[in-house]
């Protein structure tokens, strides 16, 4: 199963960063949040998956047990997953709002810093 | 000792100020500083002649062994003399020379920064403060020489002046490192005593060769004399003090200081001939062919350095007698003769030589001051310069088998050096005067009087040379070498070879100055041989260079964000498969893994569809619905392999993405191919190779064991600790509870940005 996951991971990333290098800054952003996907399954790989066994301490009990899913990299995610939905809230409204303005989403007429803003 | 030299420092922030606060146009009290100082070295000098040294340290940063140390002997004291001598005066004449000037309060802030860094130099001990003052004194010249900031080619000859003194500094920095570290003290003075030492470490050739390309750009020698007489374009006040007395005679000071510690090895010596050489030679006899007065001078400067850089290379007691006096000698004559060349052009407004003459029937003094140093610059007795003179025929002829092609080379330089001297002594002041200056008339006195008192100075000094002999040039002698020879300087040593040898230059000179008239025709046949010279290789090379790293900028920094990211991921690619492949052995761990079940296969498929949909469809939509698609297989990857919250989290933030997609989306342009086929494919090739890699590392990683440690005390301590049961939340609100707020803070920042951004857009439509 870790082998599927790992090409997946590989197909996020290549997905990613052929968007990010497309000229129109919507696909700049889907390309980013998929980089992030990526990186978020990377991250779960890499801390052991456990299938069926949640960080959740038994109602009896004191602590986990003895096998249970790593709680740190899924914190670690919990973040990451919060954070990048500020940044992709910002960067869309931040597209639109360019738009309005300069009325492309092309990157390469948006290059000058200041014509006829 | 300090105050001496911090004083400059701060005279120069105080300058601008006092000159906007008095009302009065007269700045001639500015001399007073150089003034104090002046008299406050010569006070000292009984205890130099006595003592040998005076040493003063401050603490600076003592712990890498950088000091204030400051070191006063025969050496520093003639060039702490120069300095604030010839200062006093150049102060003096500038305040006639520039007087109404707009800029003066600056140009005097420059000057007394420059005084200040010289000063600094002159008397540091230590290698690193050396190096230090010797970069002010870059600093400050390219100030002064671009002052005429308006003028294209003084901006252009400041910058020259700065690359190459510049380049110079930082070949310093690595000589004074590499001493350091093979001395294993920063002091100077106690470096003499590990001589043998030093010449013994492998470093010594790299030493010598930095200090040599240090001291040859800042002495203007071949093949670095080119930005001296650019630097020309300075005002004359400037020209007289950096270019003649003082600045590049720093270079000197470098060579003459590290002398009895570097010196005395054959291939210091041996360079410093050969370039001494060369330098006087080639700049005397391109003096011979000079139309602008202060052209001629430069030329003859770089002459003189270059007659300092071989007598120095001499190494022998004589030679080193000959250079200092000689120092001297020059320094008194050149800055007479650039002062009175500054007065010319002042009043007459041209240097041109061949245009000229007469003038002493209008301004006599100037002319007597001219006369005077010109004779000194001849070397005809009585003057200062005669005896300067013998002592440098008498240093070459007892150089043993060698001593006829010195002799020759000095006596060939001496000539030529006479005859620029007269040009620009004698020419301009005798014969007819033209008719449109016969109304000029004699500048201010403080212009007129400190290029007398140099000029008196020069003949003063030959009349009565017994005046310096023990209380100047003795310690300056003492600090080159231990052996002191017995110094006599005197006019008459009767008939002998020597005397024989001053008369021949002193008649071919003045032959030569009947012989040769100065035209325009002659400076024409030698600009020619100019396109091959050293300045014009430089400044191709620094055109080169522009050139170059220009295209470098423009090639990376390039303005596409898309380039710089295919410049970095191709970079970190090419680094990743090279470890990869090269150094990695990859292997598959299969038996620890989970097993493959059927609806996760059919969730990964799914998944992987959407991926391939996201980046090739047509559609915006289809893109956006299809991330959606793929943010959801997320929440079921997470479900199945224990991970309740993040799926929870995934499903929300993934849902809240879509739908802001969506409402923006009907604002947007069309979703258009904006690449061309061939850059898709690169791209294509480019993103498939890094996600392979990453794949790859991925798999190297999981055979890594992991450090479970942390992990099991979360385990242990989230119930007993954080009286929670879901270990995720409690590490998440509790454990690093901070973490969280600042993230909260983080979302919040984000929001108001989205907020602000929307209402922005309701005002503009509003005023539309």
């Amino acid at each position: 199963m870790e082998i599927l996951l790992v090409i997946i991971i590989g197909l996020l990333y290549a997905a990613g960063i052929y968007m990010m290098l497309r000229r129109s800054l919507v696909k700049l952003i889907i390309g980013l949040i998929l980089l992030g996907n990526g990186a978020n399954l990377l991250i779960f790989l890499l801390g052991k998956i456990v299938k069926g066994k949640p960080p959740i301490i038994e109602e009896t009990e004191k602590m986990l047990g003895e096998l249970y899913a790593d709680p740190v990299p899924q914190a670690l995610i919990l973040t990451a997953i919060v954070i990048s939905f500020g940044l992709q809230a910002f960067a869309i409204i931040l597209i639109k709002r360019a738009y309005k303005v300069v009325k492309t989403d092309d990157l390469d007429e948006m290059n000058a810093t200041d014509e006829d803003l | 000792m300090l105050i001496a030299v911090i004083s400059g420092f701060v005279f120069a922030l105080l300058v601008p100020w006092i000159m906007a606060q008095s009302k009065s146009k007269t700045t001639i009290w500015t001399a007073l500083l150089p003034l104090a100082i002046f008299t406050f070295f010569l006070l000292h000098l009984p205890e130099i002649q006595n003592d040998g040294s005076v040493k003063v340290s401050y603490s600076w940063v003592p712990s890498i062994g950088i000091n204030l140390d400051f070191y006063l002997d025969g050496l520093s004291m003639l060039f702490v003399l120069l300095i604030s001598g010839i200062g006093s005066l150049v102060f003096v004449y500038t305040s006639t020379y520039l007087k109404g000037h707009p800029f003066l309060d600056r140009f005097y802030a420059y000057l007394s920064m420059f005084m200040a860094s010289m000063l600094g130099l002159v008397l540091s001990d230590n290698i690193y403060t050396l190096f230090i003052f010797w970069e002010l004194t870059s600093i400050s010249s390219f100030f002064l020489i671009g002052f005429n900031n308006d003028n294209q080619a003084s901006r252009r000859s400041a910058l020259t002046a700065l690359s190459v003194t510049g380049i110079g500094g930082l070949f310093l920095l690595a000589a004074m490192v590499g001493l350091g570290h093979t001395a294993q003290v920063n002091q100077i003075s106690e470096m003499s005593s590990l001589s043998e030492i030093i010449q013994a470490d492998n470093l010594y050739g790299w030493i010598i060769v930095f200090l040599f390309l240090a001291a040859f750009t800042k002495s203007a020698q071949f093949p670095f004399h080119f930005w001296l007489p650019g630097a020309m374009k300075a005002p004359t006040p400037v020209s007289t003090y950096l270019h003649s007395a003082t600045m590049v005679k720093a270079g000197i000071y470098l060579l003459a200081r590290f002398s009895p510690v570097l010196g005395g090895h054959e291939w210091w010596n041996g360079t410093l001939i050969t370039v001494g050489a060369i330098t006087m030679v080639y700049a005397a006899i391109h003096a011979l062919f000079r139309l602008d007065l202060k052209g001629i001078l430069a030329y003859s400067t770089i002459s003189a350095l270059g007659i300092l850089v071989f007598l120095i290379g001499l190494g022998t007691s004589a030679a080193f007698l000959a250079a200092a006096v000689f120092i001297l000698v020059h320094a008194l004559y050149k800055a007479t003769l650039f002062l009175v060349t500054g007065i010319i052009d002042h009043e007459t407004g041209t240097r041109d030589i061949s245009q000229l003459g007469g003038l002493n029937k209008v301004m006599l003094p100037v002319g007597v001051a001219a006369l005077l140093a010109a004779i000194s610059n001849a070397g005809i007795p009585p003057s200062f310069g005669f005896v300067g003179k013998d002592l440098i025929y008498d240093a070459t002829l007892g150089m043993g088998d060698l001593a006829w092609i010195l002799t020759t080379l000095a006596v060939i330089t001496n000539i030529a050096l006479l005859f620029a001297g007269f040009l620009a002594g004698i020419k301009p002041f005798f014969g007819k005067l033209p008719e449109r200056f016969a109304k000029l008339h004699l500048p201010g006195p403080a212009m007129y009087i400190p290029p007398l008192i140099l000029g008196v100075l020069c003949m003063f000094f030959g009349l009565l040379p017994f005046l310096l002999e023990s209380s100047l040039i003795q310690p300056v002698v003492s600090s080159f070498t231990e052996t002191l020879p017995d110094i006599h300087l005197k006019l008459w040593h009767g008939f002998n070879l020597i005397l024989l040898l001053s008369a021949v230059t002193i008649g071919a000179g003045t032959a030569l100055y009947f012989i040769i008239k100065p035209s325009e025709k002659l400076l024409a046949m030698v600009s020619r041989f100019e396109r091959i010279s050293p300045e014009s290789i430089a400044m191709l090379a620094s055109g080169g260079f522009t050139r170059f790293s220009s295209g470098w900028t423009k090639f990376f920094q390039n303005g596409y964000l898309r380039y710089y990211l295919i410049t970095i991921l191709s970079f970190l690619s090419l680094l990743l498969a090279y470890r990869l492949f090269t150094g990695v052995t990859l292997y598959l761990d299969t038996s620890s893994m989970t097993a493959v079940t059927f609806y996760e296969v059919v969730v990964l498929v799914i998944m992987a569809v959407a991926i391939l949909f996201t980046v090739f469809s047509k559609s915006r939509l289809v893109a956006v619905a299809s991330m959606g698609v793929v943010g959801y297989s997320f929440c079921l990857i997470f479900l199945f392999y224990s991970a309740p919250d993040l799926a929870m989290t995934q499903f929300s933030i993934d849902t809240l993405t879509v739908i802001l997609f969506v409402l923006v989306l009907y604002n947007l342009p069309k979703y258009l191919k904006l690449s061309e086929t061939r850059d898709r494919i690169r791209d294509g090739l480019l993103s498939l190779f890094f996600g392979a890699l990453i794949s790859l590392l991925t798999i190297e990683v999981m055979n890594e064991s992991v450090d479970k440690e942390t992990s099991q005390y979360y385990a242990e301590n989230a119930y007993v600790l954080g009286k929670g049961k879901n270990v995720v939340n409690v590490i998440l609100v509790d454990f690093r509870g901070f973490d969280t707020m600042v993230e909260i803070t983080v979302l919040a920042i984000a929001a108001i940005g989205v907020f602000g951004l929307l209402k922005l857009h309701l005002r503009s439509t509003e005023k539309e």
